[in-house]
């Protein structure tokens, strides 16, 4: 586990609002704000954070399925934002997507088959028969029968379909793959199935992932390490168990204890943290600390300065004043028994 | 950790494989074959097809051949003197100028809408695809063609062509393409309906991340998604073209006699309603015949295509 496959550095993408009679800029979505990370080969880069806190938006732009107002995204050391379309044809090899929704990413009027060949044949890595049973041997790896090849995506399960979008995505033989909430739309007794086949493949394929996910128990399961997005902005990254054993940044804290735990009589004596109001608008985002607005620690500092990422051993990174101006240690928040649940 | 999923299913002997996997196959004719009245509409317009293909075989007479024994200046009756279908008011039989007549209304009509839904389709999918002054381009050119009345223009344009190519009337193809042009509008419309909705969509997206070129995406991801509009478009259209090349004839325009045409049959047929109402009669109830026919199939075409169906 050493060299970066993946670097990101202050990646940024506004979305603009426009309005009135003539259309005028009025304003910009701030959908990420200044993201750094990198990737580690063969490991998973867990992603997470609330609704609306930028997370598949960096997924997307490390893929340039949208455009990045500004930043860099390096892959192997090649800036992916200034590539050109043949180029960028090319990247298509290495990194791929696996979506959230497996009823909306896989087209309607194409069969299974069609669909995980389409990138081979785009590609020209095979045809005609070579193709077929390449198609056939990938219906195998993720689990499903070489015959399905010939039905189309209604005909199976959110579980199946999910599956489908697996292996289109390894059609390729990729060397990255983003997964998308890969996991949230399904089940949870097929989430299971589907994330230790992310991991089978893993280890069989040698893959790196990015797991964008807002389910904090299976992106324990998965990752390597964990970036914690808040508002267009990555709060803390360290490794899995650092973060979740000594999480630093209150927002961790906050997301953290609101993990149920599946057991009646601990479950009633948990702590939880509970953040006051919603998350800000990100078309005018708080000044200072994004998280000022809610966090139960906050003072002056926050409301202006905007921190940023510090290393406090170990890799663990977090951006938070209050943390580091007590030399790294872990703030202490007064937590809440919830109210008894009826 | 919870079981691990076996990569490797239980083999099973590759010949059932096989043979699943063929029986999957060809499933687009099967739920075809389901619908009675597609089923019925195409073995009705297959056999017009086949008329009109070999009309020069199968009919009794000469289309334009008068029959000047028997008439006595009007139109003679269904079943006299070995008419089936009786005579025009020329006494020309109209059995045999029904079936030349198939030829040139079906070709008119099909070609017609070809051109229509190709032309159509085309600027349609630019326009919901790549939106902004693309879309902007084409769906002001659309208003324009819409708000101009069809048929006057129908009939400048027919009479410029005819005066620079120094002909009274007008070769059969110019007028297939003068109607095909001027009727791609309602397709435009509709396609690029579609797409606006089917562009946002995340297999279009998931298209894009393997590599998908623009074309691709295009024509081969979001065309089969907005096909049952266009097809339910083009079989109303057929009826359209074959009406509106009767109008053309009946102003004189369109298909020249003594070529025989269903527009312009039903045309001359007119001046004798009163006593001869057969002559109006059959030629409007092929156009009928046929134009169900086509809608039939259209609809069966449309579920068949719909893998949501099966």
């Amino acid at each position: 586990m050493s060299e970066n496959l993946i670097e990101v550095s202050h990646l940024k993408k506004y979305f603009p609002i426009h309005a009135g009679l003539f259309s005028r800029h009025v304003g910009d979505v701030k959908a990420v704000e200044d993201v750094s990370f990198t990737i580690r080969k063969g490991e998973t880069l867990g992603l997470v954070g609330e609704s609306g806190s930028g997370k598949t938006t960096t997924g997307r732009l490390l893929l340039r399925l949208i455009e990045a107002t500004a930043g860099e995204v390096k892959f192997e050391g090649n800036d992916v934002l200034k590539m050109s379309r043949t180029e960028l044809r090319r990247l298509r090899k290495e990194m791929q997507i696996i979506f959230q929704d497996p009823y909306a990413s896989l087209n309607p009027r194409m069969t299974v088959g069609d669909i995980i060949g389409e990138p081979l044949a785009i590609h020209k890595l095979a045809s005609g028969k070579e193709l077929e049973r390449r198609v056939q041997e990938l219906l195998r790896l993720v689990g499903l029968q070489p015959y399905h090849a010939n039905r189309y995506p209604h005909e199976f399960s959110g579980g199946q379909r999910q599956r489908v979008g697996v292996a289109r995505a390894l059609a390729v033989d990729p060397k990255f793959i983003v997964a998308d909430e890969p996991v949230s739309a399904l089940d949870v007794s097929i989430q299971a199935q589907v994330v230790n086949l992310l991991q089978d493949l893993q280890q069989q394929l040698g893959l790196t992932y990015l797991f964008i996910a807002h389910d904090l128990s299976v992106v324990r399961h998965i990752s390597t390490r964990v970036a914690v997005m808040y508002l267009g902005n990555i709060v803390e990254i360290a490794d899995r168990d650092e973060l979740y054993d000594r999480p630093l940044h209150p927002y961790t804290q906050a997301l953290l204890s609101a993990i149920p735990i599946p057991d009646p009589d601990l479950e009633a004596r948990r702590k939880r943290i509970i953040l006051t109001g919603d998350i800000p608008s990100p078309v005018n985002p708080p000044s200072g600390c994004r998280f000022h607005t809610r966090c139960p620690i906050a003072f002056d500092r926050c409301r202006v300065e905007v921190p940023q990422l510090k290393d406090y051993g170990n890799g663990h990174f977090a951006a938070c004043h209050w943390v580091e101006e007590h030399g790294g240690q872990q703030p202490v928040i007064d937590q809440a028994t919830p109210a008894a649940t009826p | 950790m919870a079981a691990t999923v076996p990569l490797q299913q239980t083999p099973e002997p590759d010949a059932q494989l096989q043979a699943e996997f063929e029986r999957e196959r060809h499933a687009t004719w099967k739920r075809f074959k389901r619908h009675k009245l597609a089923i019925a509409g195409s073995a009705v317009l297959i056999c017009i097809v086949l008329v009109a293909i070999f009309a020069p075989f199968l009919s009794p007479w000469n289309p334009n051949f008068i029959d000047q024994a028997h008439w006595n200046g009007y139109p003679l009756a269904p079943g006299t003197y070995g008419h089936f279908l009786g005579s025009d008011e020329n006494g020309r039989d109209l059995f045999a100028r029904l079936m030349f007549g198939a030829r040139i209304s079906l070709t008119v009509g099909i070609f017609a809408v070809l051109i229509e839904v190709v032309v159509g389709t085309f600027l349609g999918a630019l326009a919901g695809y790549y939106g902004k002054w693309v879309d902007y381009v084409i769906m002001r050119a659309t208003d324009v063609f819409l708000s101009i009345p069809l048929l006057p223009l129908l009939l400048v344009l027919t009479a410029i062509v005819a005066a620079s190519s120094n002909k009274a009337a007008l070769s059969f193809g110019v007028i297939v393409i003068i109607i095909g042009g001027l009727g791609w509008m309602p397709v435009t419309r509709l396609v690029r309906a579609s797409y606006l909705s089917l562009r946002e969509k995340e297999f279009a997206e998931a298209a894009r991340a393997i590599g998908g070129s623009d074309g691709r995406i295009m024509f081969r991801h979001l065309l089969p998604n907005a096909v049952a509009p266009i097809i339910v478009q083009a079989t109303l259209d057929v009826a359209n073209v074959i009406i509106l090349e009767s109008a053309l004839s009946f102003l004189g325009f369109g298909i020249q006699p003594p070529t025989a045409s269903w527009g312009n049959m039903l045309a001359n047929a007119e001046y004798n309603m009163a006593i001869a109402p057969w002559a109006a009669i059959f030629p409007g109830l092929a156009i009928l015949v046929t134009v169900l026919s086509i809608n039939y199939m259209g609809d069966g075409l449309r579920d068949a295509l719909d893998p949501n169906m099966r």
